[in-house]
């Protein structure tokens, strides 16, 4: 038997030879630190004077990272400990950046579910005082649908054509200067797009308040996270796919409306759903070119209209509890609103490509 | 049908970089022409001068003149679409539009240019598929997209796209350099059907390759890097493999390189 240590190497038993076994913790461990951060963390809060809750999450947290990142150094040693310390902090980051999330919509819910029935959506607020329990937000809701409407149909195509531009076409000082005006645009604040609205449209033109004019507003504000989210994925769009268009004998814009485009499609209807999302909330830009009204208007290019935020600050402005009621089942039902768009879009783009 | 090409001093840039000088060559129709040389001596490059595909690129030019069938390609008031109709191209690695079927694939140059009648299509479609040896392996499943194809299926679903619009010469970039060897074969045997009707050439770092499928065979090269690339020899492939009349034809094709 001795004979095979002949050839080989002696093996070497001593303290310096690589492990490629180690002590590991076993799968159940850090779960049981966390639930054990958690209790130490509820006991302080029980029988120490200590009494914000902030305080204890925080605590919690702490706690979890300290006591997994200790446990692990005993029993793991440095490289994996190191590894154990960014993996908690990673869950930790994540579990308090949910906390916010799921906070709004157990709370918007919790308050807004009540007052959603029928009436409150075939119901604008024509003769209804601050004090009566009744009204509801079908002027708000046709206001808040036109307007989100027109501001796509005006900033999407507008919004693509140019990061066609930018990225297909566009070379040199031009394409600079629009990239960088595109990226001062992002910056906007959306008071200062109603602003501008107001002053130009409705007071310089004398056109007058109307969803028009805050469409206008908002599709200020769309066409630039419109532009950046078309363009990163036109860019993705493999170069070959272009020269094989070309080859083809395809002319260049064809090549982009039919290769390119679809191509990217996904990514684009996702980019346009949250630019839709973003502006469906806006309530500054809104409140000085649509003004709002009590009443249905369901023309948007004339007269006052309402739209959902319009309606939620005012009447979470107002003292009495029936507004406040109507300003967070409103909250409730733009929240939903936007996301079945967006479940929608993700919906249409994954139909769109083909499986 | 098929057309000669004749290349007289063609000179390609991209910017102020030469990257290959005075070329002159005559492609025979319905022959195959291979261009063999070290990486960076431009053989590519000279293919894609020949439909106008080197000016895609942002400040690449041409210089020269390229002939097909006695009429410049770089002439005043040519269009390089209509180029690039008359002369197909196959890529280095396959390129099969992602978002279509393989069908959609395989017409997509005819329905892109406004050819609407279905009998045509379909008809259009088997004959392509045909014709670069792929419909029996996928006539089953013509609606299903292209990309999932293997990559050997998915070359000759690029060399049916590039013949369904009828061109006149098939330009082929390295078709098998991503392809293991039984689809390369698969290709091979097609550039030996395909020459009966269309005007080949062919890049190839595989010399093998270029010895089975040509009838011709350009070898460029460059001094140094940095240089542009020239065109060494031009001749027949038995005569370049066998007996070239330059001495860096004879070391290179005999592995002697350097």
């Amino acid at each position: 038997m001795s004979t095979a240590t002949v050839s080989g190497p002696a093996v070497d038993s001593g303290p310096d030879r690589l492990r490629l076994r180690g002590q590991s913790l076993p799968r159940w461990v850090p779960l049981a630190v966390a639930a054990g951060a958690v209790v130490v963390s509820l006991l302080i809060y029980l029988l120490t004077p200590v009494d914000s809750e902030i305080q204890i999450v925080l605590m919690a947290a702490l706690g979890f990272v300290i006591a997994m990142t200790a446990l692990s150094t005993a029993v793991e040693g440095g490289r994996r400990a190191r590894d154990r310390f960014a993996t908690t902090l990673v869950y930790t980051a994540f579990l308090l950046a949910v906390i916010p999330l799921v906070a709004v919509l157990v709370s918007v819910i919790g308050k807004g579910a009540g007052r959603l029935d029928a009436g409150f959506f075939t119901h604008s607020m024509n003769g209804i005082g601050a004090r009566d329990v009744g009204g509801g937000i079908y002027h708000a809701i046709i206001g808040t649908v036109e307007q989100v409407l027109l501001a796509s149909v005006l900033a999407v195509p507008f919004g693509l054509l140019v990061a066609i531009y930018l990225v297909e076409y566009g070379r040199g000082r031009v394409s600079r200067v629009i990239s960088f005006f595109v990226d001062v645009l992002t910056g906007l604040p959306s008071i200062i797009a109603g602003l501008f609205i107001l002053a130009f449209w409705v007071l310089a033109l004398d056109q007058g308040f109307s969803g028009f004019a805050g469409a206008l507003a908002l599709a200020v504000l769309m066409i630039p996270t419109v532009v950046r989210s078309a363009e990163e994925m036109l860019k993705l769009v493999p170069n070959e796919l272009r020269e094989a268009g070309y080859a083809l004998g395809v002319p260049q814009w064809r090549t982009i409306l039919r290769v390119v485009v679809p191509t990217a499609l996904p990514g684009i209807v996702t980019g346009v759903m949250l630019a839709v999302a973003r502006v469906a909330g806006e309530t500054a830009p809104v409140l000085l070119t649509v003004f709002g009204t009590n009443l249905i208007n369901s023309n948007p290019f004339s007269g006052e209209q309402s739209s959902l935020p319009l309606y939620i600050y005012s009447q979470a402005g107002q003292p009495q509890q029936s507004a406040v009621d109507r300003a967070w089942a409103a909250a409730l039902v733009l929240i939903i609103i936007i996301m079945v768009l967006n479940l929608a879009a993700r919906l249409f783009a994954g139909r769109s490509r083909l499986k | 049908m098929a057309t000669r090409i004749d290349v007289t001093g063609l000179t390609a840039y991209y910017g102020k970089f030469k990257a290959v000088a005075d070329v002159n060559l005559t492609i025979e129709p319905k022959n195959v022409t291979a261009f063999i040389g070290p990486s960076g001596c431009g053989k590519s490059t000279v293919l894609r001068t020949l439909n106008r595909m080197h000016e895609v690129l942002p400040g690449a030019r041409v210089e020269g003149k390229v002939l097909l069938d006695g009429e410049d390609l770089y002439g005043a008031g040519t269009d390089p679409v209509n180029v690039r109709r008359t002369v197909g191209m196959v890529f280095q690695r396959p390129n099969p539009f992602p978002t279509m079927s393989i069908y959609e694939n395989v017409i997509a140059g005819l329905k892109l240019n406004g050819v609407r009648k279905k009998a045509l299509l379909d008809e259009r479609v088997e004959e392509s598929l045909r014709g670069a040896n792929l419909w029996e392996e996928v006539k089953d499943r013509l609606g299903r997209p292209g990309a999932g194809l293997s990559g050997g299926q998915q070359q000759r679903l690029c060399i049916a796209r590039a013949i369904a619009v009828e061109p006149q010469v098939l330009l082929m970039d390295e078709p098998c350099s991503a392809l293991d060897p039984i689809s390369t074969l698969a290709i091979e045997d097609l550039i030996t059907k395909l020459k009966s009707s269309f005007t080949i050439v062919i890049v190839t770092h595989n010399m093998q390759q270029a010895s089975r499928v040509s009838d011709t065979t350009a070898f460029f090269s460059l001094e140094k890097t940095g240089d542009p690339g020239r065109l060494v020899e031009f001749d027949k492939t038995s005569k370049i493999f066998t007996n070239p009349t330059e001495k860096r034809t004879e070391d290179y094709v005999s592995g002697r390189f350097g």
